[in-house]
């Protein structure tokens, strides 16, 4: 255990409105903190360099999923995975976020962690994002005296880096309900079977109209320093017959979309390759 | 022949109900009234001179107790075998992570801060990181020419044994360092003062071992210098020699401030600074026959030791025995050296130079009968051991051993010829997923090698208590293997009374005898044995008092040791190592009896190779052994289990990454483990053939089972993807550059 | 330096009021200063679960808690399963089929198994698995403590043993 602790504060602001208030007032001095699970580790190693915290985990109004009769599915930000894994509207019609939710972490770290918090803590290797990008989620970023709905994919603009402002914080996340018959497939390589950080995440989505790709979403994580849709792929997909040849240039035309690297964990020649074959793997299945 | 009341009963575990209340009380949940806290600031660098220390600006330096080499009272060494290595580096460092300061302050927040704002200013040396690096000699790092030990045995006439060979094959190895990964942290509670002397408490193996190092840095006596366990939260031989330097540095905090001192490690601390598994390097060349029987074997085997001594002559030393595995081979050479780099020092670990030299070997053996034709199985049941024959070091084996029958039953169990079959025809084309089964044959050798024991002079002692009960008085230590059970089984069974009736002195240097280190596979069959020996010279002080009859009842001896201390004062009997008969070991060309015994195995790994991912799963493992007689079968099974599950962590997912000498996947986050999806369910299968000077007839089985889980599970990746694998970890991203290869 | 705040948990049923800074782990309050330490730290990441506690119910990683949001929770440790020495089924089942062996993981190992028990009555050994994955244990290869878990949950019905 390697922080000083003292020189940390955390408060619970009495209202929702009130946590809003003070991070506009006071931008970059006060920061959210969620469920946790992310930050608390940051900590522990001695690292977490930001020392104010507003906490803001029980505020219901930012938690909870809501299915309404336009078509779309809204996730308050500090829905858990554990909720998540509760819902039956994801599970049935969202289920890569439901499978992304199950790989992620432990049964321990799922009951505190939330999306929001997720998101917001940017890492590349998180296992909700590719899943988000192919369902093209799109985030509601609140302040105290605005409000304003982006494309998750323009969410992360480097590593660890989003358009979220100091006193902005993500209030809830909205998915389209996909057109049935969809097929989709999301699958994460990690270190180990359970409780792994993702080596490589993919999370693909394909409508299929007479044998042919109508619309195809690809998105990966844990290949770049941002969690990446694969536009270019997608391009040469449309419209297409998944054979082969095609499927020869998809793989091709991927190395061009994603950037991995060596680390601790893994090798980039490994990242490069696997994420090939998980694409390679989507399309036979198509 | 009596049945046995308690010797193979799954009896309640002693030391089981604390475990589960969350009552057993481990080192950090201890705290002494005035206790402060210790932290230690390590050296950043691998190798360097040290020019100064300066303590940084803003921490009340004044507040905190500081200790350097300078306060060593008596010799900077942490004494093992050799005294190489400083307690605290003054003027040279030698390996990232060293230890360099120790401070304390009351406050662990405080103390943190401080440890950050000292700098160890230091000049860097060029250092060396691998065994080729090492042996290059371009840099010396120890000694004069950076090597702790080597062997060389011969056996026969290898040289002249390739001349008739019909084939030659050779075969490279490598084994990486493994972190031993116990749930609880290194951590002692020191008190200490030049007027008592020294007391620790603490996580630890050895007892013994922590007095003999302390007794050495302090200047004290044994009596001045006192050492007690607590419970221990596994050691796995991680805790083996490191707690003396642990013990130490708490000691010297304390000495120096008057108070008691806890120093606990975190895990990013514990990983990166102490002892790993030596990795290894073996090179085979093997003479075999067109019928497939071996004519010779010569097998070079290098160790990476770390940067000191340690226990490296040791580990070489029983991976050099070991090296040449459970067959009857009429020529064999085996050198090896143990080499110094600026890693942190290697140590114990569970098996300890064996399952570095059987993984080769058994590799190797794979190898050998592709070239020559013949199934890995026919292969070996042509060259396995039989009674009489003899091991590499002239060893004769007078047991009655049947590895043909053992093998024969593993491979029974795991449906091995029905799989090879089916996953051969499953193979063809491509497929997305790829099946192989494998196996690995060995032995381990339980208790010191050699003369080891008869060094160690192990003592045991047994004693009554007032209320007619029976104490054991032993050092060696429980550490999750079930130590106090079983020792209790021993003396229940050998006294005719209830287990229950049986008590277990705590491991206190101050009131029990050095019964040697908790290593070494030994517990059970060497300590057990003295326990037996004791309770006898225990009953045999009674009947010749005259106290007790043939055919007593429990009830009368308790009554009969009541009279007996009643009338003299107190009741012990004590017994001492004596090798059994035939123990002739020679040290100078390492032939003889190496090890008064061996357990025998046989192991079976089925996996799955993902050639989309490149990973393996390990799906089904069978570990079948022969122990000689198993004392307690739930304690016995969890051995056999915990060991495989540490033997599949070594062989595919387990990898410590180094970074300029330092280990920057000190997390376990980034050290991959195995969790309880990662493993399937582990089959175990024990056999008995009583050993005569085993209690109750049991042999060792604590670091069989790190031998065998490599080995087979390689075997057995070369049979699902038709290439061979030669080195572990073997990890995916090796997986793949193999299968691109 | 921050001023302390004051956090009322209800620990094992009883109610504790504990000054401490707001992001002091739970981990420390609980073991520091309510001595339950039966309380674990193995790896102080949220890796090894050996810190695991029941919070209103849910398994989490004490170690990633911070004070200031335990304020109020009712938390169950291990020392809150056998409070009159009638030692839980799971307990129970541990003993007898060597769940525990150095026993460093094992209390929150169990609190893992009574969460499971909870969600699921009659798990299948995956979910079993799956159910303490993330708790880490060095010993037993996690044989024992599925075998444990399976009878427990066989048990269901049973009343604790005295």
């Amino acid at each position: 255990m390697r922080a000083f602790v003292p020189d940390y504060e955390m408060i619970t602001p009495r209202t929702l409105a009130e946590g809003l208030r003070m991070l506009k007032d006071e931008p970059g001095v006060w920061k959210p903190f969620a469920g946790g699970t992310d930050l608390m580790v940051l900590l522990e190693a001695g690292k977490l360099d930001h020392k104010r915290y507003l906490n803001l985990s029980h505020f219901m109004e930012l938690r909870g999923i809501f299915a309404d009769s336009s078509g779309s599915v809204t996730i308050g930000a500090l829905t858990t995975y554990t909720d998540v894994l509760r819902s039956a509207v994801l599970r049935v019609e969202f289920p890569l976020l439901a499978q992304a939710a199950r790989e992620t972490g432990t049964i321990a770290t799922q009951n505190r962690g939330t999306l929001g918090g997720n998101i917001v803590n940017a890492s590349p290797a998180a296992d909700s994002p590719p899943a988000l990008l192919v369902y093209n989620a799109e985030l509601e970023l609140i302040s105290a005296d605005s409000s304003r709905w982006v494309s998750y994919s323009t969410f992360h603009t480097g590593y660890k880096t989003t358009i979220l402002k100091p006193e902005e914080i993500v209030a809830r996340i909205r998915l389209q309900r996909p057109a049935s018959e969809w097929r989709q497939s999301y699958r994460k390589v990690g270190t180990r079977r359970a409780q792994a950080i993702s080596k490589v995440c993919f999370a693909g989505a394909c409508a299929m109209e007479n044998g042919r790709v109508a619309e195809a979403r690809i998105a990966f994580g844990s290949v770049a320093p941002v969690p990446v849709r694969c536009r270019q792929v997608e391009s040469l997909l449309a419209g297409e017959r998944a054979r082969p040849s095609l499927i020869e240039d998809c793989r091709r035309k991927l190395l061009s979309e994603i950037a991995p690297i060596d680390d601790a964990r893994s090798s980039r020649e490994y990242r490069k390759r696997v994420a090939q074959n998980l694409l390679e793997e989507f399309l036979r299945a198509l | 022949m009596l049945r046995e009341k308690v010797i193979g009963r799954p009896v309640p575990r002693k030391e089981g109900l604390d475990k589960v209340t969350g009552r057993a009380q481990y080192v950090d949940d201890l705290t002494f009234p005035g206790m402060i806290h210790g932290v230690t600031v390590r050296s950043e660098i691998p190798r360097g001179k040290i020019l100064r220390i300066e303590y940084g600006p803003g921490i009340p330096w004044n507040e905190f107790i500081i200790a350097t080499a300078a306060d060593i009272p008596g010799k900077n060494a942490v004494s093992l075998i050799l005294d190489d290595q400083p307690c605290l580096a003054i003027q040279v460092i030698n390996h990232a992570e060293e230890p360099v300061v120790l401070l304390a302050h009351p406050d662990r927040y405080v103390l943190e801060r401080a440890r950050l704002a000292v700098r160890i200013v230091t000049e860097p040396l060029p250092a060396v990181f691998t065994i080729d690096e090492s042996m290059s000699g371009k840099t010396t790092v120890w000694g004069e020419d950076n090597i702790f030990k080597s062997y060389h045995l011969e056996k026969g006439n290898v040289d002249a044994a390739w001349a008739n060979a019909d084939y030659i094959i050779e075969g490279d190895y490598e084994t990486g360092a493994q972190e031993q990964l116990y749930i609880e942290t290194n951590g002692v509670i020191a008190v200490a003062n030049p007027h008592d002397g020294v007391t620790v408490w603490g996580s630890m193996q050895c007892p013994y071992y922590v007095q003999k190092a302390l007794m050495t840095i302090f200047g004290l006596p044994a009596e001045k210098t006192r050492i007690i366990q607590t419970e221990t939260g596994g050691g796995f031989g991680g805790k083996e020699e490191y707690p003396s330097m642990i013990a130490a540095h708490a000691a010297l905090l304390a000495w120096k401030s008057g108070k008691p001192v806890k120093l606990i490690y975190d895990r990013a601390e514990d990983m990166a600074a102490t002892t790993k598994r030596h990795p290894s390097r073996t090179r085979h060349r093997t003479a075999v026959t067109k019928d497939g029987k071996l004519l010779a074997m010569d097998i070079d085997f290098a160790i990476d030791g770390g940067a000191y001594a340690t226990l490296s002559s040791v580990v070489l030393s029983r991976g050099t025995i070991h090296a040449a595995g459970p067959y009857s081979c009429p020529n064999v050479r085996i050198r090896s050296r143990a080499y110094a780099t600026n890693h942190p020092p290697r140590g114990a670990f569970r098996g300890f130079g064996a399952p570095q030299s059987i993984f080769a070997l058994e590799r190797q053996m794979n190898r050998v009968s592709a070239a020559v034709g013949l199934s890995p199985e026919e292969f070996r049941r042509r060259n396995f051991l039989q009674t009489g024959d003899t091991t590499a070091t002239g060893q004769v084996i007078r047991e009655k051993v049947d590895l043909a029958g053992l093998l024969g039953r593993a491979l029974e169990a795991s449906s091995y010829q029905i799989k090879k079959e089916q996953f051969a025809a499953q193979n063809r084309g491509k497929q997305a997923v790829r099946k192989g089964i494998g196996f690995a044959t060995f032995m381990h050798g339980a208790g010191f090698t050699g003369s080891g024991e008869q060094h160690l002079k192990s003592v045991v002692g047994v004693e009554a208590t007032a209320g007619g009960r029976v104490r054991i008085l032993v050092a060696s230590t429980e550490i999750g293997q079930g130590t106090q059970t079983i020792l209790s089984q021993i003396a229940a069974e050998t006294l005719g009374l209830n287990y229950e009736d049986i008590e277990i002195a705590p491991p206190d240097t101050a009131s029990v005898p050095n019964s040697g280190p908790t290593v070494a596979s030994r517990t059970c069959m060497i300590v057990g044995k003295l326990v037996e020996s004791a309770s006898v010279g225990l009953k045999q002080s009674l009947i010749q008092a005259g106290l007790l009859a043939g055919g007593y009842t429990a009830d009368a001896f308790r009554a009969a040791c009541r009279s007996y201390i009643a009338k003299f004062g107190a009741l012990r009997s004590f017994s001492q190592y004596e090798a059994p008969p035939g123990i002739r070991w020679d040290d100078e060309r390492y032939q003889g009896e190496a090890y008064a015994a061996f357990s025998w195995a046989a192991y079976v790994a089925e996996v799955s190779v993902d050639m989309t991912t490149c990973e393996i799963r390990v799906d089904d493992f069978v570990a079948l052994q022969e122990v000689g007689r198993v004392i307690h079968p739930v304690l016995a099974k969890g051995q056999i289990e915990g060991g495989v599950a540490q033997g599949i962590g070594y062989a595919i997912c387990e990898h410590v990454v180094s970074k300029n000498g330092r280990m920057i996947n000190n997390q376990m986050t980034n050290y991959v483990m195995p969790t309880a999806v990662d493993l399937p369910p582990i089959r175990v299968f024990f056999e008995e053939n009583p050993y005569s000077y085993g209690p109750a007839g049991a042999k060792g089985l604590g670091e069989l089972p790190l031998d065998g889980p490599a080995p087979a599970i390689l075997n057995a990746v070369e049979n699902a993807i038709g290439r061979p694998v030669n080195r572990i970890p073997l990890r995916p991203e090796d997986m793949m550059e193999i299968l691109n290869a | 330096m921050r001023e302390k705040v004051r956090v009322r948990l209800l620990a094992n049923g009883k109610t504790h009021e504990v000054e401490t800074y707001a992001m002091a782990r739970l981990l420390d309050v609980l073991r520091e200063d309510l001595r339950l330490t039966g309380v674990k730290e193995g790896c102080g990441e949220g890796e090894c679960g050996a810190c695991s506690v029941l919070i209103n119910g849910d398994l989490v990683n004490s170690c990633l808690v911070p004070a200031l949001q335990a304020d109020g929770a009712s938390i169950t440790t291990i020392e809150g399963l056998a409070p009159n020495g009638h030692l839980d089924r799971i307990q129970t089942a541990f003993v007898e089929h060597g769940g525990a062996q150095c026993g460093i993981c094992t209390p929150g190992m169990i609190l893992a198994a009574v969460h499971l028990l909870q969600t699921i009555s009659t798990p299948t050994e995956e979910q079993i698995r799956g159910g303490l994955a993330g708790n880490l244990c060095r010993c037993t290869g996690y044989a024992s403590i599925v075998e444990a878990v399976k009878h427990a949950s066989a048990n269901i019905l049973e009343p604790p043993q005295p």
